[in-house]
């Protein structure tokens, strides 16, 4: 046995540590088209300071370490290009805090989406959190590190937004509290009126540091959620319609999605609309709003709501399940998406490209936009499905979102979740004192490259 | 193409203009403007009826005198190029039952049981009740009754599928084929020979069956003893000479349906189309007046014919204290196979 | 892809998306997934094993003692398969781990405490290594005769027949059935091991035989109708015997006794008592039988039956399936099942754990021990808390 198996099984213990060849092989790679990378270990702590001590040992050993979630990025941002530590954070799964009437949850940082909103709906049945579309294993912190966004991203911003303090690591080993825990026990604030320092770490996809604790905001949780879905034949008319909804200040999430089949969605646009309320009367009359916003449109024939009777169920469901189905429509385990954040206007465009796109590569497509903050932006996400034992058509996906990575990036759109090739291009295109800066604060937090090297890294 | 067998002549003499002075949603000041309006129609003219109709189907049970009053409108509709609901759901509605080879067809001899393309019609159709047909059940689009289209003005694919329908059917070699969906019966009956379709084999329709089947097993019969609204469809409007049977059905096993406004002809409905075409404001109003007519019966159950109906209306009804329950399930009940609270 | 080994269902396990639904239940309060509550690896999840599996048919790992543990960790509780978001090749989830573990047989590559479960049954009929002549020891006292065209047959299995816990309970059954004039024999010493186990764990011409001796022997005697002890052998033979020819009307004793408490055949006096009740997941999610241990519990005056937050469909297994009573893959650690399942019906506030599996009886006694709750709670079979309800 080497030095560094030796060190990590002092700090985890043997059950913590793995470099058998089914652990190696498994932590290589993703669900995604990602070429896997093997990792030399892969590490599980159970506390912030056994993570502290890995990250010591990385850097005396200058060893790459990964950290890692549920691993459904898709986009190999876990996958260790550079071999290392991938460390699985899901043994630190506690929910440490709530504090009812501040609204906030601090949770250590391998808690999963789906354990904290069981707990929330045992003990605390009028708050929630804003739950992503991604499967209920992945975890609070790796959604908030990438800039992820959930249920209630409409009405308060991207999920990061909600954050109200960490426990980070940083690569030196120091354990470092970001916002009002830094002064006091209780976790309301990440940055404010401080420096907001916890843009050094959030959407630095794991170079800059390894959350160990996150406070969460938490908001209420009404006793009644409905939904509606409005359908148009026009890509065009879908801004005004966002427009015309989020003017409406009451809704829960809004997501419009289209897809070739089964033949019902054949053609059409469809918008979900969410909302809450406490009574019944409070959820007709929000539903008579979102009528009335969306009169012009049914006027003119251009679009309708569509009976959701059927689906009402699987539509109101938090996270999607359904969602993962879109992996096996060709019989084969996978599918990946490019999802840049981009303004609600190129709505057409994007829409036009999925299309074509969907053509050239000879792929299925399935695209959904979620409103972000009220519309201020959206998430456009350009989605394709493979089988897992076709490498061709695994290949045709990979190229088909490169290019529609490059298309989002010439329309002036930020990629979301990048892959380290994504990030290149992103990187290329950036305006360079803003790639300085960025090189300054990584190279200042992680002076040995050791946090998830390949990724945020000028070549 | 299929043509519209309409007589003119029968409208022009027509001395009541029943069609549409009983209209449920549309208001004539008398006889003379709601005749006008029709000849109107008849003449290919623009009228305030194609714009204002909500398509509810009552025209075709108001006319006494054999026409097709509400075929009419919704063929002039469609040559002028008028939605009468959303382009998109009017589309929506024809993809999603195009014909693509997704059937199920059991085991058939001389008899089939249709469930349209509606899946609720298949669990309907089971049980001690169907044991001599359950298994020849046919299921999807291609033995899908396309009058739902007629909702959305679109005539021209009811004449393009419902031939085709037909011959599917008959491939089947079936002598009979028992509707389980009230709007497969009106097709077959009512609007194939509307259109001069020659429909080569018995449709039967399925509370005819469910009459008999009673009967049979009238000594398994333990009277629910319970009082029932009933959500007539739009569909039935097609068939009036069938309205009789549900108080039969009723009468055998144990079921009252105290008279209410809104029953027979002047049935109100379900509301989920007039949503569409006519907005929400309305199909509130018809929903709610529906509603609290059945509740001033006393009536515990909501009653349906319709899948459809049922689907629109399940939710509300519950929400306002009436379980809502198919007539096939309530004979089912009777007979001891379903428990009343699941129901 | 092509693969250098050949499973049944080997055509799904590219399909698997490791999305992790599967670790978890419906509600997502804990992991539901015994090896991964346990282990904590995503290999020892069932969308790792998946993985894993197509990696090892291709070629791209070989077999290893590892890989043997991570197989042979599941407990065939069947959480994945009902959980598992991929209605069109879910089901085969449980087929595709108990076939990669024949092909470990067929290789003789298995751990060696499964290789030590198969010689036991092999050479002593049971997995505790005891003479034949003991098995029908527990009888004595129940009233219960030996098997004669009686109307059941009441099947032990190896857990009642030679485990003090099991035994507890297999007489606590056999003296209820005698005491309610139900006709049932027993087989006592000429009882052999219904292969359940053996089955799960890959040895498939061991479970063969042991079937087909069963059916032989159980037709030769006239037996038409079995009540069994174990959800296991239920499994067995409800499921996998009518493949091999059997024709008998199987049943759990909690589908007798709760049929036999609605005819008010067996009525019971107060009993003041908080009980939660454990789901076996060999009678619930295998076989669907939910209601029947409930019905009876809830029929006694005083006892309040209270749910553990997984319960049902949901139930988190005891962690002895799929073997792991006999093999201990799973350990003993904090996070082991049983240690997990005992903490969580603590958390009920009931001071009795109602079982209707030997196994899950013994798992969960153990496990009480081990977290120190002997003064709160006590593990007890369906028939021992009717026993105590009954009117002298």
């Amino acid at each position: 046995m080497n030095d560094v198996m030796q060190s990590l099984i002092d700090i985890v213990g043997e059950r913590g540590v793995s470099n058998a060849a089914e652990e190696l092989w498994f932590y290589s790679r993703d669900p995604g088209v990602l070429e896997p990378h093997k990792p030399d270990y892969v590490v599980a702590p159970k506390t912030t300071e056994q993570v502290q001590k890995i990250v010591q040992l990385a850097n005396r050993e200058k060893i790459p370490v990964v950290p890692m979630g549920n691993g459904m990025a898709l986009t190999g941002l876990v996958i260790p290009l550079k071999g290392g530590i991938v460390l699985d954070m899901k043994r630190m799964n506690k929910i440490l805090e709530v504090n009812e009437k501040a609204r906030y949850a601090v949770v250590e940082g391998g808690t999963s989406q789906g354990v904290l909103k069981a707990y929330l709906q045992e003990n605390y049945p009028h708050l929630r959190h804003s739950i992503p579309d991604a499967p209920s294993t992945t975890t609070i912190a790796a959604n908030v590190a990438l800039h992820g966004q959930g249920r209630l991203t409409n009405q308060y911003g991207f999920n990061s937004d909600m954050v109200t303090g960490m426990e980070i690591v940083l690569p030196t080993g120091e354990i470092c509290l970001i916002g009002s825990p830094s002064l006091g026990p209780y976790w309301f604030s990440k940055g404010p009126t401080l420096p907001d320092l916890s843009g050094l770490f959030l959407g630095w996809l794991g170079t800059t540091g390894i959350i160990t604790k996150l406070g969460l905001k938490l908001f209420p949780n009404k006793k009644i959620r409905e939904v509606e879905m409005f359908v148009t034949d026009k890509a065009e008319l879908v801004p005004e319609i966002f427009y015309k909804l989020t003017h409406l200040e009451i809704l829960e999430d809004v997501n419009a999605w289209f897809q070739p089949k089964p033949l019902i969605f054949k053609g059409n646009f469809h918008i979900t609309i969410y909302f809450t309320g406490d009574a019944e009367e409070e959820i007709e009359f929000k539903r008579r709003m979102i009528w009335d916003a969306l009169q012009e449109f049914i006027d003119s024939k251009d679009g309708g709501f569509m009976n959701v009777q059927y689906t009402k169920d699987m539509l109101l469901e938090m996270p999607q399940r359904g969602i993962a189905n879109f992996a096996d429509v060709p019989k084969g385990g996978g599918f990946e998406y490019s999802g840049p954040i981009t303004i609600i206007e190129h709505f057409p465009q994007y829409a036009a490209k999925v299309i074509e796109l969907a053509k050239k590569y000879d792929v299925l497509y399935a695209s959904s936009a979620r409103l972000i903050c009220g519309g201020h932006c959206m998430m456009f996400s350009i989605s394709f499905a493979f089988n897992r034992n076709n490498p061709a058509m695994m290949k045709r996906v990979k190229e088909a979102l490169d290019e529609a990575t490059a298309f989002a990036l010439e329309m002036g759109a930020v990629p979301w979740k990048p892959n380290f090739m994504e990030q290149q291009m992103t990187m290329k295109k950036i305006h360079p004192a803003t790639l300085k800066l960025m090189q300054m604060i990584k190279r200042n937090l992680d002076p040995q490259g050791i946090m998830n090297p390949g990724n945020w890294e000028v070549i | 193409m299929y043509k519209l067998k309409f007589n003119d002549k029968v409208c022009a003499t027509c001395p009541s203009s029943d069609c549409l002075l009983k209209c449920q949603y549309m208001t004539f000041s008398g006889h003379k403007e709601a005749h006008a309006e029709m000849m109107k129609i008849i003449r290919g003219k623009d009228s305030r009826v194609l714009h204002e109709c909500a398509t509810c189907y009552a025209c075709e049970e108001y006319c006494k005198r054999g026409n097709h009053p509400f075929y009419l409108i919704s063929e002039r509709r469609e040559e002028k190029g008028m939605f009468t609901a959303a382009r998109p759901i009017t589309n929506q509605w024809i993809n999603m039952t195009e014909m693509q080879g997704k059937f199920l067809v059991g085991d058939i001899k001389d008899k089939a049981l249709s469930c349209c393309y509606i899946p609720e019609l298949g669990v309907l159709g089971t049980g001690e009740i169907f044991k001599d047909v359950a298994a020849a059940g046919v299921f999807g689009a291609e033995f899908m009754c396309p009058a739902v289209h007629t909702h959305f003005a679109k005539m021209s694919v009811i004449k393009e599928r419902l031939p085709v329908v037909i011959e599917n059917f008959r491939r089947l070699g079936v002598k009979e084929v028992i509707c389980l969906h009230d709007e497969c019966y009106g097709t077959f009956t009512s609007i194939a020979s509307a259109y001069g379709m020659e429909v080569p084999f018995k449709p039967v329709y399925y509370m005819d069956y469910l009459l008999e089947r009673m009967k049979e097993l009238k000594s398994k019969i333990k009277p629910l003893n319970i009082t029932v609204a009933y959500q007539r469809p739009c569909s039935n409007r097609l068939i009036p000479d069938k309205l009789p049977l549900v108080k039969k059905i009723l009468k055998l096993i144990g079921v009252k349906m105290p008279k209410r406004v809104y029953q027979d002809e002047n049935c109100l409905c379900c509301g989920e189309v007039i949503r569409s075409v006519s907005g929400y404001k309305l199909a509130d109003d018809v929903q709610k007046r529906n509603i609290d007519d059945m509740l001033q019966t006393g009536a515990e159950y909501c009653m349906f014919n319709c899948p459809a109906c049922q689907m629109a209306l399940a939710e509300k009804v519950s929400k306002r204290g009436l379980k809502p329950v198919h007539i096939i399930d309530l004979c089912k009940m009777a007979i001891g196979e379903k428990e009343r609270e699941v129901a | 892809m092509a693969y250098l080994r050949n499973l049944e269902h080997g055509d799904i396990v590219h399909r698997c998306f490791r999305c992790g639904y599967c670790k978890f239940p419906v509600d997502y309060s804990d992991f539901n997934c015994p090896s991964y509550k346990a282990f904590g690896w995503d290999t020892f999840a069932p969308g790792g094993r998946m993985w894993l599996i197509r990696a090892w048919l291709s070629g791209e790992i070989e077999t290893s003692p590892r890989f043997s543990e991570i197989m042979y960790s599941c407990v065939a509780c069947d959480n994945c398969k009902n959980q598992c978001v991929f209605e069109k090749f879910r089901d085969f989830l449980p087929d595709v781990f108990q076939e990669t573990k024949v092909e470990l047989v067929n290789d003789g590559l298995v751990p060696p405490a499964v290789r030590d479960y198969f010689k036991a049954i092999m050479t002593s009929g049971n997995p505790y290594k005891l003479p034949q002549a003991r098995r029908g020891d527990w009888t004595s006292g129940t009233g219960l005769q030996k098997y004669s065209a009686q109307e059941y047959l009441f099947y032990a299995g190896c857990v009642g027949s030679y485990d003090e816990v099991g035994q507890k309970m297999a007489k606590s059954v056999a003296s209820m059935l005698d005491k309610a004039g139900v006709s049932a024999g027993v087989l006592g010493e000429e009882e052999t091991c219904d292969g359940n186990e053996v089955r799960i764990l890959g040895e498939m011409g061991l479970f063969n035989e042991l079937a087909q001796a069963n059916i032989e022997k159980f037709k030769t005697k006239g037996v038409k109708k079995i009540i069994t002890l174990d959800p296991h052998a239920l499994n067995a033979f409800r499921n996998d015997y009518p493949k091999l020819g059997a024709r008998f009307q199987v049943f759990h004793y909690t589908e007798i006794f709760a049929s036999l408490v609605k005819k008010k055949k067996i009525k019971f006096k107060k009993y003041p008592a908080k009980i939660t009740y454990h789901d076996p997941c060999y009678l619930g999610r295998h076989n669907q039988i939910y209601k029947p241990p409930r019905e009876i519990l809830n029929a006694i005056p005083c006892v309040e039956l209270i749910e553990m937050r997984r319960h049902g469909l949901n139930a988190f297994c005891c962690g002895g399936g799929g073997g792991n009573f006999f093999t201990d893959i799973l350990g003993t650690g904090e996070d082991s099942a049983g240690r997990v399942r005992v903490r969580e019906a603590l958390q009920t506030g009931a001071n009795i754990i109602a079982v209707a599996c030997p196994i899950c009886a013994k798992m969960l006694t153990d496990a009480v021990k081990m977290e120190n709750l002997e003064d709160k709670l006590e593990v007890l079979g369906i028939a021992e808390i009717m026993a105590r309800t009954q009117k002298k």
